[in-house]
């Protein structure tokens, strides 16, 4: 006795009249596809992390974490490291009255020299680093203070350096290159290793400078404009940065390969670090025989041909003598992180034993609602 | 001849100014000057945009939301002041954003333009001058005299002229309007000249008003989008045109609504915004007392340009400050409001998509008007039911019925007329039926007075209402058949198979506040008869009380059983008598001002003094599941309130029907039968039944904080509450100053019943309640549920309305924000789509504020080893790119996929749902827990490679890392954990939820490997340049990535031990504090237009 004629159509509130839009309202009445991502149904893998599940991993990462981290603090332990600050801030210090007397406009270079001792043979090869602190190289106006496109040797660029370089960019109307406030205070101080032997004779150590600087920074991210022949002609028109005492083509004119933007003490200066007290590879001391160490235990001299000012804003210089191994330098902030992390996860495992334990004891007869 | 026609609706006396219709654009008269009226013209344009505006429109419109309004000026700061990081940072999300929400709005735009020009296009035949013209529906001036034919849709509003039936009359449906399919009867105009095309007549009506659902136009309005049925043609005059037609003023969009969600993203973006303010002004003050010492300011190595020596102090420091703003406004990323939306748009597919939803009867799923809100799904607290078509099915059966106190029950359909008698029935025992002739008054009354309409098969009846179907058809069984209605002539097939025939008079239409409707017919005899049915409430005060007791005792038992019951009168009318009734009816009808209360004043005249023959029970079935729905729900802790216009007794059995009263169950009752039951005032009556319930259910009872941690299955004693419409009103409006005492007294008690039943209510008063309730302390979620046009009000009022496709049209569903075809489908909604919903986008909420502080942390951080300077620690295409491609893919699959507890769970165990419930994900307590596991993962990125670099030498050839590198590593660590952190949360692993996160930390690794492999033309500098590369080849900084990995994660995954599977924050919770300090939200209205289909836009635009 079906007899009221409510029909879909109608319901559905689309006149059957011509304005009504065919289509739409058969595509929309069609029945829902059934596929399980639709449905939500989708295969799912459903973990849920209880004592159980975690504490294996607390114990495998507590028994991985520590052995790792005994090894790296060993490893860290056992890195040579020797550090002399040269600054010059006491009187005592033999470089006082260069960091006192230093200016810019001195044509003499002041020189000192600092008189160490190691105690222990360095074995290894040996790097010398150099280290500023108090020095914002991480400093905003600094960082941006360069045009990476001159550096890579484009021509427009190096006779129209970036507006970022300001207020290193031109001197003398002419255009500054390298330009910018990075380039301009270029670390000139030079330090050369000497060995005191028992006799007192000083042997100066050779100093290898190549190799200090990130082999795709020496090779593609820096270049000379013009290849690296006749680099005076390359660099015509531009000036060298106001604080150089020479210009970049005259940084090592012994050696084409590190002249110029290519310069590996340049490249190195150039890679800005992140924090205000830093250090920056500065000379590598190949080890030369397996019998001998690179650097036997006994006196030793520095001499510093001290031109960087940092007495003004309070800085410090350092030279760091260190030998490397396969973590890097000496940080023995790794091997205790991991001893700490390794030995927290395997306590915790240990509590959450403790604690499942009682837990499903308790929890056997007492069911927990949901 | 002048046709005064007047359009007057109730209470619009402030515009009366009308306009005057020429029709045909004939003067009335040759004298006067003819001066064409200017009216607007039948375009109907519902587009927001034209090819020309878009542009410049849209963009303003968009950057009114406050959010796009911040990172414009984030990005304009960027712009002009020298920032740390470049305008392509924050300008590139910026500007995908807009163009997305722009290409959606102009696609959106596109389809109103194609729904608009086809409605504009539309051929119709205009009658000029005896000639018929055939015009695009875009021309049609007002005046215009139009021909409309059978199954065509109205173009504009117009006055009906002339019909071709016979009658005078003409039938539409107006189910694009309201989506009541019934058919409409229409008149033209009374009086007029047969040959339209020399009639010249002016019209005076009302200018333009929206109000369409009040009454569908007087009876000779037609109106544009309703369609002419079972009526050759029409001619008509068109008054109302294009923009001003009844449709068009009534196309707006329904007000939008915040999900408690938003206000808690608002919330927390408050506080970021604080975090994001202080850190600025931190650093600033920082930087001016660092540089207040000699020699940091300007070092040699490092000097300023002149330019920037010679700006004022306190620009610098103002520029300096926003630039820290720049350098920070990560922490509130323009990403989280595309990924939110994604999430609500995408996210509410699911619910389309369910076929769960499908209902095989309609042929139809769900529907999501507004994904908006698919959060407020898993937070309802009450749930407001209409009863009828939602609770029950709305598919009436004629049960039984009861004449002059004899019960007749229907047995089998072929036997004839069948009655019995039941014992408890009929006061005069020794009878066993009534008298044949009151049995035959009583059906030809059920024939005769009702609006029914026999479509072409005999058996086949249309009407407004189900109830009346089903009596004519119960009618029919017992032997007289509704044949149908020719021109105002009733023709009825009695039980001896003659054709008796009736001449209808009048209808006095069914309205619900007088809950009754008349018609008055003139029998062949010539006697003028009036036959009344409607409530008992409003039929008992108006007949002779003498017939009322046994009928009532009849009334009352299928009242209980949850039969809907009418009572039938009539009435005879002497010729005197009839002739000042139909003067009076006819007076009212043309009454130019206040024509309701006129017609509402003769209707009551008319109806008084009437003799009850009977009364019929109708049965309403219940829902499928609606017990199980409704017990569902009331296991997850919602309260259910039954808002019914129907009679409380009716009302009650549905309740028991639906256990939504159990036998245990003790029902407070605030009706007028017990007020009336002390025999004192009212008032004093319901105060003192106030006071003493409210002893009962609030102060006697445990308090509902304790019921909420504690078990609640036991909850000692359960209470129902039922009040009707008079007692609400009197506890509502109560003149003395005990209103809103009462208020919250009865608010008190229904909120420590488990059911509140309210019945003969008005809509309104649905709307009201809700209303009360939404405003009430704790503001509780509420959601609103139902399917007629009544409960609109209620709809729109709620937190959330859902719309049941059920058969009372479609305007429930329209103006619903979802839309489900039956009522069991609300459990699944809510359990399941709401409880997934709410724990998706809460996490997804807190994961974004949470990765994006231990994102900027280590950044804000880095200022203080950077001499405040500004410098960014993380690369530029880093600050980009990490939240549009490194993490935003996981927490988007996760937030769409996400099942921490299988929809079966969800679905068999009920309370799951309470333990979500008052944003529980989205409170302080949880905030500031992500807050904290933020700022203690930024801590551990900063300072543990901050440890490291303590000495830079990382690689075994001794060469040294910069500031870059110190930065990669950070951002490598914090990509990681972030990423891993979310699949430590993830509990449903699909293979997309693998894809993406695995994906997407391989995304990273290849895009560091490519941005750091060349030399990139384009850019100054070449920064990244093998960076990650040779990062990657230093075992150190493989060992400290690892290691911080590890530590952030720890507690992570000492807590998901601890905490117990299931529950994620139900230990403890704060009640009180929730959503202080909310903010309006910057997001405003991307209702995703896209869920609007076609057919929407059809129905509501055209």
């Amino acid at each position: 006795m079906m007899a009221s004629s409510y029909n879909a159509k109608e319901e559905d509130g689309h006149h059957s009249g011509p304005s009504s839009h065919g289509g739409a309202g058969a595509v929309k009445s069609k029945k829902p596809d059934n596929t399980a991502f639709k449905q939500q149904r989708l295969p799912a893998w459903q973990p849920i992390l209880t004592a159980g599940t975690v504490l294996p991993a607390f114990f495998v990462i507590g028994l991985i974490f520590i052995p790792i981290g005994i090894g790296l603090y060993v490893t860290s332990n056992n890195i040579k490291e020797f550090e002399i600050d040269y600054t010059g801030v006491d009187v005592s210090s033999p470089c006082f009255s260069c960091a006192k007397n230093y200016s810019w406009d001195s044509t003499t270079s002041c020189t000192c020299s600092v008189n160490f001792t190691l105690e222990q043979p360095f074995e290894s090869n040996v790097f010398m680093y150099y280290g500023l602190s108090n020095f914002y190289q991480n400093h905003r106006r600094y960082v941006k203070s360069r045009d990476d496109s001159q550096l890579n040797g484009d021509r427009s660029a190096l006779t129209n350096p970036s507006k970022e370089c300001e207020p290193y960019r031109t001197s003398e109307g002419q255009p500054i290159a390298p330009c910018g406030a990075i380039a301009n205070s270029l670390f000139n101080d030079t330090l050369v290793l000497y060995h005191v032997d028992s006799n007192g004779t000083k042997i100066s150590i050779p100093l290898a400078k190549k190799g200090i600087a990130w082999w795709t920074d020496k090779h593609v991210k820096f270049r000379n404009p013009g290849g690296n022949d006749n680099l005076t002609i390359a660099f015509q028109g531009t000036n060298k940065p106001v604080n150089w005492r020479k210009p970049v083509f005259e940084l090592d004119p012994d050696d084409r390969d590190n002249n110029g933007f290519i310069n590996e003490d340049f490249i190195v200066w150039m890679r800005t670090a992140a924090l205000p007290t830093f250090r920056k590879l500065y000379r590598i001391i190949h080890k030369k025989s397996s019998s001998t160490p690179t650097l036997a235990s006994g006196r030793y001299i520095l001499d510093i041909t001290y031109n960087y000012p940092v007495l003004s804003f309070d800085g410090r210089k350092r030279m760091i003598l260190s030998t490397i191994s396969w973590m890097g330098g000496k940080n023995p902030f790794l091997g205790i992180a991991y001893i700490t992390v390794g030995s927290i996860c395997f306590f915790l495992g240990v509590v959450l034993l403790i604690i499942h334990h009682k837990y499903d004891s308790r929890n056997s007869s007492a069911d927990i609602p949901n | 001849m002048a046709v005064n026609f007047n359009e007057m609706l109730k209470g619009d006396e402030r515009r009366v100014d009308s306009r005057t219709i020429y029709v045909g654009h004939r003067p009335c008269s040759a004298s006067e000057p003819f001066i064409p009226p200017k009216f607007c013209d039948n375009r109907i344009v519902s587009s927001k945009y034209t090819v020309w505006n878009f542009l410049p429109k849209n963009l303003f419109e968009q950057f009114r939301r406050i959010a796009n309004f911040y990172f414009l000026i984030i990005f304009l700061v960027q712009v002009i002041v020298d920032t740390p990081t470049s305008p392509v940072t924050s300008g590139l999300p910026l500007c995908f954003v807009i163009t997305v929400t722009a290409i959606k709005q102009g696609y959106e735009d596109w389809l109103r333009h194609k729904a608009d020009n086809e409605v504009n296009k539309y051929p119709v035949t205009v009658l000029e001058n005896g000639l018929r013209l055939r015009k695009e529906s875009e021309k049609i001036k007002v005046g215009d005299v139009l021909e409309v034919e059978e199954e065509e849709t109205f173009p504009c509003d117009l006055i009906l002229l002339r019909s071709s039936r016979d009658d005078d009359t003409c039938f539409v449906t107006t189910a694009s309007l309201d989506g009541e399919s019934n058919h409409k009867t229409h008149y033209t105009v009374p009086d007029i000249e047969k040959d339209l095309e020399s009639l010249s007549a002016t019209l005076e009506c009302e200018q333009p008003q929206p109000d369409l659902y009040k009454s569908l136009g007087p009876e000779n309005l037609l109106l544009k989008g309703a369609t002419l049925k079972n009526t050759e043609k029409v001619c008509g005059v068109a008054i109302y045109t294009g923009m001003e037609t009844k449709m068009a003023l009534n196309y707006q969009g329904k007000s939008q609504k915040r999900s408690a969600v938003e206000k808690s993203i608002n919330a927390f973006l408050l506080v970021y915004l604080c975090i994001l303010l202080s850190k600025a002004l931190v650093c600033t003050t920082l930087k001016y007392l660092w540089q207040s010492k000699p020699g940091q300011d300007e070092p040699w190595y490092n000097e300023k340009t002149q330019k920037v020596r010679d700006t004022n102090l306190y620009l610098k420091m103002f520029t300096d400050f926003l630039s820290f703003m720049v350098l920070f406004n990560f922490i509130i990323p323009v990403s989280m409001y595309v990924t939110v939306e994604m999430q609500k748009f995408l996210g509410s597919f699911f619910i389309t998509w369910d076929k769960d939803f499908f209902d095989p009867e309609i042929k139809e799923g769900a529907l999501v008007n507004t994904s908006d809100l698919n959060e407020e799904l898993g937070q309802v607290e009450y749930v407001f039911t209409d009863k009828t078509g939602t609770l029950t099915q709305n598919n009436m059966e004629f049960i039984e019925c009861c004449i002059d106190g004899f019960q007749y029950k229907h047995r089998d359909v072929n036997s004839e007329v069948d009655g019995f008698c039941v014992t408890d029935g009929p006061v005069n025992s020794l009878k066993e039926k009534a008298g044949r002739e009151r049995e035959e008054l009583f059906l030809r009354a059920l024939c005769l007075c009702h609006t029914v309409q026999v479509k072409e098969s005999p058996e086949g009846f249309i009407a407004s209402s189900p109830d009346e179907v089903a009596l004519v058809k119960g009618a029919m069984r017992y032997g007289f058949t509704f044949l149908g209605l020719e021109s105002k002539a009733m023709k009825i097939l009695n039980r001896s198979h003659e054709i008796e025939v009736y001449d209808l008079l009048h209808v006095l239409n069914f309205d619900p506040v007088r809950r009754r409707m008349s018609v008055i017919v003139k029998c062949k005899s010539g006697d003028i008869v009036l036959f009344c049915k409607g409530a008992d409430s409003s039929i008992f005060p108006r007949v002779r009380q003498e017939e009322v007791e046994p009928i009532r005792v009849h009334v009352e038992r299928n009242a209980k059983e949850g039969y809907r019951t009418l009572c039938v009168a009539y009435k005879l009318l002497g010729t005197e008598e009839y002739a000042r009734v139909d003067a009076a009816l006819r007076e009212a009808r043309l009454a130019l001002q206040g024509r309701e209360e006129k017609l509402m004043a003769v209707y009551n005249e008319v109806e008084t003094g009437m003799s009850l023959i009977g009364a019929t029970a109708v049965e309403d079935r219940l829902q499928e599941e609606a017990a199980e729905t409704m017990q569902a729900l009331q296991g997850a802790g919602i309260k259910i309130w039954v808002l019914t216009g129907d009679k409380m007794e009716t009302a009650k059995s549905t309740c028991f029907a639906c256990r939504l009263f159990q036998m245990t169950t003790e029902l407070l009752e605030l009706t007028v039968r017990t007020l009336d039951e002390g025999g004192r005032k009212r008032e004093e009556r319901l105060h003192e039944l106030l006071l003493e319930y409210h002893k009962k259910a609030v102060q006697d009872a445990p308090s509902v904080e304790n019921s909420i941690s504690g078990n609640w299955s036991v909850t000692s004693h359960e209470y129902g509450f039922i009040i009707d419409g008079a007692t609400l009103s009197m506890v509502l409006n109560s003149t003395d100053s005990n209103s809103s005492h009462y208020r919250t007294l009865f608010l008190q008690i229904c909120q420590n019943c488990t059911a509140v039943l309210c019945c003969r209510m008005a809509p309104l008063q649905k709307a009201q309640i809700v209303k009360l309730v939404k405003n009430s302390k704790g503001s509780p979620i509420t959601l609103s549920i139902g399917d007629g046009a009544n409960d609109v009000s209620m709809i729109l009022e709620a937190h959330v309305g859902i719309g049941i496709k059920g058969k009372e049209g479609r305007q429930a569903v329209r103006n619903s924000d979802y839309a489900i075809p039956k009522l069991k489908h609300l459990k699944k909604l809510l359990l399941a789509h709401g409880h997934l919903y709410y724990v998706r986008i809460a996490h997804l909420v807190q994961y974004f504020f949470y990765k994006n502080l231990c994102f900027i942390l280590p950044q804000f951080l880095y200022q203080f080893f950077c001499g405040h300077s500004q410098q960014p620690l993380y690369d530029a295409a880093y600050l980009t790119m990490y939240n549009i491609c490194f993490t935003s893919m996981p927490i988007l699959a996760y937030s769409l996929l996400e099942q921490h507890i299988s929809i079966q769970a969800l679905l068999s165990n009920a309370p799951l749902y309470r333990e979500i419930r008052k944003n529980a994900m989205l409170r302080w307590r949880p905030f500031l827990y992500w807050t904290l596991l933020g700022v203690f993962h930024g801590l551990v990125f900063f300072f543990g490679v901050r440890c490291l670099f303590r000495n830079s030498a990382l690689q075994d050839d001794g060469q040294v890392y910069g500031n870059w590198s110190y930065g990669t590593i950070v951002f490598t660590v914090l990509v990681f954990t972030v990423t891993l952190k979310l699949a430590l949360d993830t509990r449903h692993w699909t293979w997309i939820n693998h894809f993406v996160i695995w994906g997407s930390l391989a995304f990273y690794v290849l895009f560091s490997f490519f941005w750091g492999g060349i030399i990139w033309p384009f850019l100054r500098q070449q920064r990244m340049y093998f960076v990650f590369a040779t990062m990657l080849s230093s075992l150190s900084a493989w060992l400290v990535i690892i290691v911080l990995i590890v530590l952030s994660l720890l507690p992570e995954i000492l807590l998901a031990v601890f905490r117990k599977p299931f529950t994620p924050f139900t230990q403890q919770r704060n009640p009180v504090e929730s959503n202080v300090g909310a903010v309006p939200s910057p997001l405003s209205s991307t209702r995703p237009l896209l869920m609007r289909t076609f057919t929407d836009e059809s129905n509501t635009v055209i």
